[in-house]
């Protein structure tokens, strides 16, 4: 049987189905002998994964291994359990696996906290509560264990590393120890000691100390360290440097250290080697940010590796670049790119460049033509494999525009022109994605070149294009969509006709709906004329979401008998409430669906890309449609007017900045104007070859030249972006912000015009390159520190108004509540106010909670009983005071609470005050729970004490239902969750006070008097959440509906709704009373 | 996390293989068809990294390999590897098979597959490598020594 596993084994790894075996694995893991159960247990963490239904026949084999007292039973069991397990079954074996931790041979300790991690990575939740254990096998005597240990703690400091910094001390010890070589010898590798864990190490200091000044101290030494002993030219210990190095890199930084990872990554990247050139290229992308400079330094070593034989090199270059690409070096970083697309052949490094350079043509394109330029050659190679929204963004923004009209015409000739010129050559074959961009700005804009083009050219190539056989029927449809723009603008065409014709018998159902379509527009031009307005692709297009146009279509069905519709929820909600009840989902579904497919006719039809009384077509073809209209719609997006405002001038600000460069490097400047001859003149004199390189270099790296320029550079780059984003999100939230936003943009602008003056002066003598650029930079230092003032001071503006509202919001749940809180020394019982010692107070962290005045309860000649509620978060406390007025010590005092079948005393009944010194005060706390619920219920007590006899007091105190509730903070979300759920609900309405007209201020008086917490409020609706301690929920739902106030409460618990909204209406009809007797009061004089 | 361990010949014939997720023997079949492809274009004198498979997982990964005579080993793994370890980590993969073997060479993964100490040494690699308790395998060539002079107490680790 053995054999025949180990052969199935390898049967199953040559690619045969062999899963008629695999129940013969667990069968030869529960009954062999050892050797027979080692191969069985192989074979089963081989062929099964997860969720294989055959692994729970393996778990009561695992339970009986993991008991049995031979060692090496165990050890497979656990080892198979750290490799595969399912996850329902984890409770059967983890109290094993928790004993296991504690066995005496290190090698069962190990492999069960290895199991462990395993549990940790599937399910996170059922290891919770052995976290402490954890800490222990860190601390654990054998290295292995403590090893295991790390990936569990790797993994938990990923996830959170706030919660471990008080391991860090810990982990830093261990890594000195494994530096210095504490470890015994088999844990060397190539006399490296343990390399892999040092690996470890550093991967969870880095994490540990990322933006965490104080935890960064404390790993300085040992990194410094680690540096220090890693120069044994080897391997591992490359990679031991490597780590240090992003280790450095990631934590608070520290000068010496950064100069020491600095030249380490130099050691990389000029090495010979070409796989440690290829991490220190990784190190240099990683670092570029923070550090422009180590790019400048290594700029020869990159341009060399951008010529290196090894694509994968070059690809790793291309993204350090894609880093340091600005305004200025877009232009070869991007031919760079290009270049490297075309040689390439591989759909992930396509698909990933592809994206990249479009990003970078649409953040840094210095010019019209150059950008149209570049997106073409990424369509064209890109095309089928690139991701959807890049044409998507592509379209967007020539739809869009920067505002400046003229611009944005040439912008959308030059497009139109160069599709044309595309579209002329016969047999080319572009991609999908590329023709119907090339269809849809044809579509849109050739109106623009009627002056030089005619309408049927343009037609005559798009009908070309339908017949190709490469087009798929999407594209078919973009094109016919565009066909239908074109002919809207122009009166009778032969092309149109022809068309109409051609595709009227149409085998394909899609293409011949779309010729009759067409047919019927052109017979009734106004209605072509509406639907296809010119250039009003940016135009907003109300859709009817209510769809009021079917009330009519409602009303019949209605008035033959259907169902009133109601909303999905609402029959859910009928649904639980009444189980039996008539099952009304058929009608509210029916009329639903048939609503909705109206719906569609009727949101389509503006677009003009159907009629309504076509769409009772096939399904795929209002698939189809509804595809080919919702990118349209995609693209139609709407921008305010104000809100693209500011991107518009960004953007031709950073154009003049860079018409102002090309002149400095007469390379620069050709290649600004020709990009394509850049590469030409490279292959032209190879024995200027290194001339050129250092040109290249001096191109690439043109935005990073001077370590000021750098750094603001970079900064204002961010500004500029921030302006798009924030037009974006303006445009959305509101239009107030707009104003301001232009208000920076024009601000941070102005200096502009005096900084390119100051170039032209300089552009004169070419060889002050570095000088212009410094003067260029120096016109950035100001352009940026405006355009960072004002933001700043807007953010902290908005800031101080925040301010006082977080002050507010920790407090404001009881802090409003000044009606009943007090504090104590504010109002001191008469009785005691004379003699200081005996005022009652509370400690002080009783006294952060809000808390009620203290009263006294009862008192005799020698005591007096004081009372102080504490409302914390989590009980009710009630904390007594017991003065001693006399003179003499009290001894034995008793204090006693009867037993109330409403509330409980979590502490017990009774407290002992063993002595109570003369003059004095002594206090006991209790914590008290509401068992059954009441209105208003008295918790009875008596204080006995001795002196010369026995006296007892009685007091009695006084407990409300609002004292046990507090507000509960939930979501919307999680509200309309619970809502459901819930079963016993209570509806009243309740007259308001018309001095509390509004929802929020009779909320508001409810959450100070009631502790509620008002989670939402939505017009003349809101929602309010609150929890009966320990922790019975209860939910609110209030309206306001003339003067009324309609409360809806719902609670797992059936009393608590009845007795709370009792509480409601009375606080109500305080408020009201209390707003009368103030119209009285203004009345009567 | 390392996703999967391969080894195939120059032919691309696959000769051990362990998935860490779960593929279906196709697609097991067809990764390392891709992955074959993708090693074998390459020079010897380039770099051993790759990037970018599109099979497991996409992005992130990276596939690591070394050849060695007629065999590629290839470790596919994600960004949270370090790719010099890992390097390493083949090294002390294929010195603990030649331990095994004395002198291995293709035709003992051929042969001597049934051999259960062949069928556990690279498991157990392979199993403190899913675990990434790497500072174990130097301990684990010994056991597979002791497996080899010892036939009948093979490794149970």
């Amino acid at each position: 049987m053995k054999e025949c596993m180990v052969r199935l084994i390898y049967c199953e790894m040559l690619g045969y189905e062999s899963s008629f075996g695999y129940i013969h694995a667990i069968k030869l893991a529960q009954q062999g002998n050892l050797l027979e159960k080692r191969v069985g247990y192989l074979a089963v963490s081989l062929f099964l994964h997860e969720n294989h239904e055959l692994l729970l026949l393996l778990v009561n084999t695992v339970v009986k291994d993991l008991q049995s007292t031979n060692l090496v039973e165990v050890c497979m069991a656990l080892t198979v359990v750290s490799q595969i397990f399912p996850r329902e079954m984890i409770p059967a074996v983890l109290p094993l696996i928790e004993d296991k931790l504690q066995h005496s041979k290190e090698i069962i300790r190990r492999k069960a906290v290895q199991a462990l991690y395993k549990f940790y990575l599937i399910a996170p939740n059922q290891v919770q509560h052995i976290h402490d254990k954890f800490r222990k096998a860190l601390c654990d005597r054998d290295v292995g264990v403590m090893a295991a240990s790390l990936h569990i703690y790797l993994q938990m400091i990923k996830e959170n590393s706030s919660g471990y910094k008080d391991l860090t001390e810990s982990f830093v010890t261990i890594l000195k120890q494994v530096v210095g070589g504490k470890l015994p010898i088999d844990f060397n590798y190539h006399s490296v000691p343990a390399p892999w864990l040092q690996i470890q190490l550093l991967r969870i200091l880095g994490l540990l100390g990322k933006d965490d000044p104080r935890t960064s101290e404390l790993m300085y030494d040992v990194l410094d360290e680690s540096l220090r002993r890693a120069e044994i030219n080897h391997n591992i210990t490359y990679a031991i440097l490597f780590e240090c190095v992003q280790t450095i890199y990631t934590i608070h930084p520290k000068p010496d250290l950064l100069e020491k990872a600095a030249k380490c990554i130099g050691k990389f990247v000029l090495s010979p080697k070409i796989n440690l050139k290829y991490l220190g290229l990784k190190a240099l992308t990683y670092v570029i940010q923070q550090d422009p400079n180590l790019a400048l330094q290594h700029q020869m070593t990159i341009i060399e590796c951008l010529d290196h034989p090894d694509p994968i090199i070059k690809r790793e270059t291309l993204e350090l670049l894609y880093r340091i690409t600005n305004g200025q070096n877009v232009t070869v970083i991007v031919q760079k790119m290009l270049d490297y697309l075309k040689q390439s052949k591989e759909e992930y490094t396509i698909i990933n460049l592809v994206s990249k350079i479009a990003e970078l043509a649409e953040k840094y394109a210095p010019a019209n033509e150059w950008f149209i330029q570049t997106m073409n050659a990424v369509f064209s190679i890109g095309g089928d494999v690139m991701h959807p929204d890049i044409p998507n963004n592509f379209l967007r923004l020539l739809a869009e525009g920067f505002d400046d009209e003229k611009e944005d015409e040439q912008l959308r000739l030059y497009a139109v022109q160069s599709y044309l010129g595309l579209l002329e050559e016969e047999d080319a074959v572009y991609p999908q994605k590329f023709l119907q961009v090339m269809s849809w700005v044809l579509g849109e804009y050739s109106y623009i070149i009627n002056d030089e083009g005619d309408p049927e050219v343009i037609m005559t190539r798009l009908c070309k294009l339908l017949k190709k056989t490469f087009v798929t029927s999407e594209t078919k449809a973009w094109i016919m969509a565009a066909i239908t723009k074109i002919a809207s603008l122009n009166r009778g065409s032969k092309t149109v006709d022809k068309l109409i014709q051609e595709f009227s018998t149409s085998l394909d159902t899609c293409m011949r709906q779309y010729a009759f379509e067409l047919k019927h527009l052109c017979e009734d031009k106004d209605l072509m004329k509406n639907l296809l307005p010119r250039d009003a692709s940016c135009n907003d297009m109300v859709v009817d979401a209510s769809l009021s146009f079917l009330d009519g279509f409602v009303a019949e069905g209605l008035s033959r008998g259907a169902a009133p519709y109601k909303p999905h929820h609402q029959r859910q909600e009928e649904k639980l409430s009444q189980e039996k009840a008539l099952n009304f989902e058929p009608y509210g579904l029916s009329l639903s669906s048939s609503m909705s497919s109206s719906g569609f006719t009727g949101r389509q039809s503006p677009t003009g890309l159907s009629f309504g009384s076509d769409v009772s077509g096939n399904s795929t073809e209002m698939g189809q449609k509804e595809m080919s209209s919702l990118k349209l719609d995609g693209v139609k997006k709407l921008w305010g007017k104000d809100g693209y405002l500011p991107k518009k001038e960004s953007k031709t600000g950073k154009e003049d900045k860079l018409e102002a460069v090309p002149p400095g490097s007469t390379l620069g400047g050709n290649m600004v104007d020709h990009p394509l001859s850049e590469a030409d003149q490279e292959v032209v004199s190879p024995s200027e070859e290194e001339k050129e390189k250092q040109q290249l270099a001096s191109t690439l790296f043109v935005g990073l030249a001077s370590n000021n320029a750098v750094s603001l550079m970079g900064k204002a780059d961010t500004t500029t972006q921030k302006f798009k984003r924030k037009s974006k999100i303006s445009e959305t939230q509101n239009s107030e912000e707009a104003p301001s936003i232009q208000y920076d943009a024009t601000l941070s602008f102005r200096p502009l015009p005096e900084a390119q003056s100051n170039d032209n002066e300089n552009i004169q003598s070419t060889e002050h390159v570095r000088l212009r650029k410094s003067s260029l930079s120096s016109s950035e230092v100001l352009e940026a520190s405006v355009s960072f003032k004002r933001p700043q001071s807007l953010t902290e503006a908005g800031l101080d108004a925040k301010l006082p509202d977080c002050r507010l919001s920790p407090s404001s749940l009881f802090a409003d509540n000044n009606i009943e809180v007090f504090q104590p020394s504010q109002v001191i019982p008469s009785v005691v106010a004379s003699k200081a010692s005996l005022i009652p107070s509370l400690s002080e962290e009783l006294a952060n909670n809000p808390h009620s005045e203290a009263v006294e309860l009862c008192s005799c000649d020698t005591l007096a009983v004081n009372l102080c509620k504490v409302w914390t978060d989590d009980c009710l406390l009630l904390v007594l005071f017991v003065a001693n007025r006399s003179s003499s010590a009290l001894k034995n005092v008793n204090l006693v609470f009867e037993n109330s079948e409403h509330f409980k005393i979590v502490e017990g009944l009774s407290y002992h005050f063993p002595v109570i010194k003369a003059q004095s005060l002594e206090s006991c706390q209790k914590s008290v729970q509401m068992e059954k619920n009441c209105m208003q219920e008295i918790l009875v007590g008596s204080l006995n004490y001795q002196l010369e006899m026995e006296t007892g007091l009685e007091f009695s105190v006084t407990l409300s239902l609002t004292d046990f509730i507090r507000p509960m903070k939930i979501t919307t979300e999680d509200f309309g969750k619970l809502w459901l759920s819930f079963s016993n609900d209570v509806k009243q309405n309740v007259k308001m006070s018309p001095s509390q007209g509004s929802l929020s201020i009779a909320l508001n008086t409810l959450q100070q008097k009631l502790k509620l917490h008002v989670v939402d409020i939505v017009g003349n609706e809101g929602l309010v959440a609150c929890q009966l301690l320990p922790s019975v929920p209860c939910l609110l739902h209030c309206r306001t509906h003339a003067g009324m106030l309609a409360l809806w409460l719902r609670s797992p618990c059936s009393a608590l709704p009845d007795s709370l909204l009792y509480q409601c209406q009375k606080f109500q009809l305080a408020t009201r009373r209390h707003a009368r007797k103030q119209i009285h009061c203004h009345s009567s004089p | 996390m390392i996703k999967a361990i391969l080894i195939f010949n120059n032919h691309g014939k696959p000769r051990l293989s362990k998935f860490y997720q779960r593929y279906s023997e196709d697609i097991q079949q067809q990764i390392i068809r891709e992955t074959f492809h993708l090693v074998s274009k390459r020079d010897e004198n380039v770099c051993n990294f790759l990037e970018g498979g599109l099979l497991i997982g996409g992005s992130d990964n990276k596939l690591i390999y070394r050849h060695y005579a007629t065999l590629y080993f290839v470790f596919c793994v994600d960004s949270s590897e370090s790719e010099l370890g890992i390097l390493d980590l083949i090294q002390v993969f294929v010195e603990t098979l030649d331990k095994c073997f004395e002198n291995v060479c293709e035709l003992d993964l051929i042969f001597h597959v049934d051999k259960a100490g062949l069928a556990g040494a690279p498991a157990r690699a392979v199993s403190a490598v899913k675990n990434m308790n790497l500072p174990e395998i130097p301990r684990n060539i010994n056991i597979g020594d002791i497996s080899i002079k010892v036939p009948n107490l093979p490794s149970f680790k």
